[in-house]
Parts: structure tokens; C-alpha cells; sequence
């Protein structure tokens, strides 16, 4: 269980600080899916930084599984927890082979049997074999995004973090990755928080799921109510209305929300 | 809106770009005619659709091979056309809005100053007037405060406001056919229906076509009145937009299905059966024209 409470963040200094995370707060069962929406500069991903330790200067309290989190984290944390990013471009070493990329972290971890551990990730992100010594300049974007999910795998993790794992992706690309997302959450029973600006992706993917505003929750709600259009907010309603497609009259009722 | 009249017809253009591992036929024997309507490109990465409005334009590299029968714009003949000639078609008759103002911009100039240049370039007019001019532009791409705008850098707006004022800089010299390759992609849902809505607004009023590229297929069937559906480099079909969920053919039946959807189950999404079957073998006639 992941518990989030009272998490603030701030950006920079003096007159140009920004409160970029303000007071934000949820929980996380075990073994669910977890999203959280938003547009950019709604603080949705810094939050996944600082629950990923990536970021260290928040205040407030988080907690995994009973254990509190401080801002330093330590290696059995990172078993625990791993992180997909956006941008399967930048997110590879471009002169690290695949097999290279996906050992670093066992050896990182001591773990040994490397060679046996990479192939099988490899097989369970559906790359198999063939792709093992390649570059990454030689794989499509998809491919790519398949090797980050394989190197999240790798070290046996209970929680992965995504941070727009499919914005980068053509439609039919990240229908698959979407697929391979939700069978390997079942199969390995593992805990997933999603950061997405697509409401409709995250509806697919998530059983509960976060709107945020301007570092502010907005609501949370389930997947239901969002299919039954049971919400309270107008900003997830304008969302809402807006992942709809182009609808002119629609659009001149679109509101600032601060 | 929708009278007939063809502004633009093209027929059979192929694009070949040489590479070492042999010739690459980006696009290959694309035609259509559009009349004053809001045409819409619709493919994904690597299926031909920038390269195809790019080559109207002749804003391809020197590298690439371009080979058309027809590409007629205004009952004129732009394949006789000079490079010269077609700087006066750029920008006064047609123009291009790209997809992102961050490096479509000049970062050192004000964004007033470039709008209006481009409103220099193409029109004889005194200082103040093109400054009137601009201004009023960016009223009509609904900036609130175009005084205030005008003197600001491309890094001090925001991305929806950068898109704007692209908008803004393309229509100032009152073009009749606007291209615009992924003009919103880079920016949030509720802003990128707002600049929409802007474009859909100028396009109508100044009675203009509009070619819009774009990888979303939901939201050009529900913004254009007909779609080109690109793979591989060529044109798969070309169905009106409110009868796109009605289309027969596999590929745009396969990349609507593929959409998640907030009203739908959490079970897999069908995936998209790629078949080379859909394609006609790389012609003779491009090959053949283009290596001669």
C-alpha cells in the first residue's frame, strides 16, 4: 500500500518560486492501478518524481507498505520501485546494447544469473532473443518503450511508476503497450501508479484515478464514475467534454480554471 | 463552404528520398483535388502525410526526388513554377502552420516584429499600418492584450499563445489555402480545441481551404469534412468525416478500434493487422521518372 499525504513542493526561490505540488494526497492498495490526470504543468509528474526519490526536497509524508519514506532512499527501495519514463528516445544509453542496458541493474543489485534474467524479461515484454544485442537506434519507439518496461522488470519490482509511457507512441503501438501493461500487472500482481494527460487512457488502465489542477487535487475518482459521468467537478467535466474530439459550441463554454 | 470548385489538385506525386540502402518512396502516387473545405491527413509516423504537405509547398530538401503529373493550385501550374515564382506563393497563397512554435519562431525578434514582416513581405505598406495590421491579427486569433504581446520574445508566451500567434503570422497575408501539420499536438486538450476553434473560425469567415495533418484520427473526423487516410505512402481512403465510423477498409477500422475508450472495458484492445496487401507496388513510372 502506498500512502501520500500532505506533499508539497516548491520550485526556485524569492519571487519566482513556484508551489508547484500543493498539499496533495492518496493511497494506493496493494496490487492496484492507480492514475493520475492532468495537464501540463499540473505537478502530476513531479509528484511520481518524488515518490521515485528522484526528487528530495518535498515536505510532507509518504509511506510504502508501512515503511515511511525519507528523502534519501536506499537499494532494497529500489527493488521495490521502479520507473518508466516518457520519452523511450532519450530514456536509453544509445551506445549500450539492450543487453548491456538490462544488465546494469542486476549487476547494480548483485543479483547474478544475468543472462538468464535478461532473457526472460526480454521474453516476457514479447522482444525475444533477436533484439538482445542490438542498439538502441536499431528498435522502433515501441520497441523501445518494451526494453524500458524489460529493464523496470528485471529486478523483480512490486511498484512501477509510469510517467506517460505511451504519449510518445503511435495509437496502434500504444494499444499493445497498453495490453502488455495490464497482463503483466496480472500475471506478476504489481502496483501501479500512471501519469497520463489522456483521460481515456487511464480509464483503461486504472481503477482509480486522480485529477489534478495547478499542483492541486482536483478529485479523485473511480473508473466507474467516470464511465457513468457521475462527476462533481467542472474542471474533470471540461476535461471530460474535451477528450471528446472537436465540438465548436462546446468550446466557447471552456473556462480558465486557477 | 463546400462549393467544388478544385483549389488544389494533385495527382499521382511520389517523394523518393536516396539513401544508402536504396531509395525510400515516402510518399508514392498520392492524389486528390480539394475545393474551399477543411481536408484532413490522417496516418501515422512514417506514412507520408508532412512529406505530402510539404511537397505542395516545395519545402522538401534538395535531396528528394519529387515527381507529379498534376499540381494545380488556382487553375496554375506550380510544377512550371520557378523558385522564385513560388515565393510568392508562400505565405500569400498558401501557407503552413508547423508543429511547433518553439523552434518555428525567431528567438530573437519580437513576435510582433515577425508577424509583421510577414505581412511586409507580401503587401506594400507603412510602418504603422502593418503594426495596426498585426494587432488586429492578434485580436483575431483572440490574444486579449496584442499591445502587450507584440513586444514579447517567442520564450516569454506559452505554448497555446506560440500556436496562436503562428496562426496569426500565416493568415496575415490572407492566404486561400492554409496547411497545417500537427499545428496542436504539442499542447493540452481543452487549449488545442480552443486554437481549433480559432483556425475553424478564420478559415471560415476568410473563406479559405485548410489541409490538416494530423496522427488523431478521432479528433479530425470530428473537425474536417473529409479525411485522407495515409499508410505506407499512400492514400488508403478518402471518406467524408461523419462517415469515417461507418469506413469499410481494415486500416481505418483498425486505428479506431485501437483507441482506448472512457466507456470501455478494461480487456485488451484489438491491435492493429498491418497487410501489405493494402499496397500497390512502388510504380514503374515514380521509379523510372525518378531515377532519370
Amino acid at each position: 500500500m502506498i500512502i501520500v499525504e500532505h506533499l508539497n513542493l516548491f520550485f526556485g526561490h524569492g519571487q519566482t518560486r513556484n508551489h508547484a505540488v500543493k498539499d496533495v494526497g492518496f493511497i494506493v492498495e496493494k496490487g492496484d492501478s492507480f492514475g493520475l490526470v492532468g495537464e501540463s504543468g499540473s505537478g502530476k509528474s513531479t509528484v511520481l518524481n518524488c515518490i521515485s526519490g528522484l526528487l528530495t526536497h518535498w515536505t510532507g509524508r509518504m509511506e510504502i507498505d508501512g515503511v515511511g519514506l525519507t528523502h534519501k532512499r536506499n537499494m532494497a527501495f529500489c527493488r521495490k520501485v521502479q520507473m518508466v519514463f516518457q520519452d523511450p528516445y532519450g530514456s536509453l544509453h544509445p551506445r549500450h546494447t539492450i543487453d548491456r542496458t538490462l544488465k546494469e541493474p542486476v549487476k547494480i543489485h548483485r543479483l547474478g544469473d544475468a543472462n538468464r534474467r535478461v532473457a526472460r524479461v526480454l521474453d516476457e515484454v514479447g522482444l525475444g532473443a533477436k533484439f538482445r544485442f542490438r542498439f538502441p537506434h536499431q528498435l522502433s519507439g515501441g520497441q523501445r518503450q518494451r526494453v524500458a518496461v524489460a529493464r523496470a522488470l528485471i529486478l523483480d519490482p512490486e511498484i512501477i511508476l509510469f510517467d506517460e509511457p505511451t504519449s510518445a507512441l503511435d495509437v496502434s503501438i500504444q494499444a499493445e503497450l497498453l495490453n502488455l501493461l495490464q497482463d503483466i500487472r496480472r500475471e506478476k500482481k504489481l502496483t501501479y501508479i500512471l501519469v497520463s494527460h489522456d483521460l481515456a487512457v487511464v480509464s483503461h488502465m486504472c481503477n482509480t484515478l486522480m485529477v489534478m489542477n495547478r499542483g492541486k487535487t482536483v478529485e479523485t475518482i473511480t473508473r466507474d464514475q467516470l464511465k457513468n459521468g457521475a462527476i462533481q467537478e467542472k474542471y474533470t467535466k471540461q476535461l471530460l467534454v474535451a477528450g471528446k474530439g472537436y465540438d465548436r459550441t462546446a468550446i466557447d463554454q471552456f473556462q480558465d480554471f486557477r | 463552404m463546400t462549393e467544388k470548385t478544385p483549389l488544389l489538385t494533385v495527382t499521382d506525386l511520389s517523394v523518393v528520398f536516396p539513401s544508402s540502402k536504396g531509395d525510400v518512396c515516402a510518399v508514392n502516387r498520392v492524389s486528390f483535388a480539394m475545393g474551399r473545405e477543411k481536408i484532413g491527413i490522417v496516418g501515422e509516423s512514417g506514412s507520408g502525410k508532412s512529406v505530402t504537405g510539404r511537397a505542395v509547398l516545395r519545402l522538401l530538401p534538395p535531396y528528394a526526388r519529387v515527381r507529379a503529373s498534376e499540381v494545380t493550385f488556382k487553375g496554375r501550374n506550380l510544377l512550371t513554377y520557378s523558385e522564385k515564382q513560388m515565393r510568392k506563393i508562400r505565405g500569400m497563397e498558401i501557407s503552413m502552420v508547423m508543429q511547433d512554435p518553439k523552434y518555428s519562431l525567431n528567438p530573437v525578434r519580437t513576435v510582433g516584429e515577425q508577424i509583421r514582416e510577414a505581412y511586409t513581405i507580401h503587401h506594400k505598406a507603412g510602418k504603422k499600418q502593418a503594426r495596426q495590421k498585426t494587432l488586429d491579427m492578434l485580436k483575431a486569433v483572440r490574444i486579449r492584450n496584442p499591445e502587450q504581446v507584440y513586444g514579447l520574445y517567442p520564450h516569454e508566451v506559452s505554448g497555446g499563445m506560440g500556436q496562436r500567434i503562428m496562426i496569426a503570422m500565416m493568415l496575415i497575408p490572407e492566404p486561400s489555402l492554409l496547411i497545417a501539420d500537427e499545428p496542436t499536438s504539442a499542447l493540452d486538450v481543452t487549449v488545442q480545441l480552443q486554437v481549433l476553434a480559432i483556425l475553424d473560425d478564420l478559415v471560415s469567415e476568410r473563406g479559405m481551404g485548410l489541409i490538416f495533418i494530423s496522427h488523431d484520427l478521432a479528433l479530425v473526423s470530428s473537425f474536417c469534412d473529409r479525411v485522407i487516410i495515409m499508410y505506407g505512402g499512400q492514400i488508403m481512403e478518402v471518406v467524408d468525416a461523419g462517415d469515417l465510423h461507418k469506413s469499410e477498409h481494415p486500416y481505418t477500422k483498425g486505428l479506431l478500434s485501437c483507441l482506448p475508450k472512457i466507456d470501455g472495458t478494461q480487456d485488451h484492445l484489438p491491435t492493429l493487422v498491418r497487410d501489405d496487401a493494402w499496397l500497390k507496388p512502388v510504380s514503374e513510372r515514380a521509379n523510372g521518372a525518378a531515377a532519370s
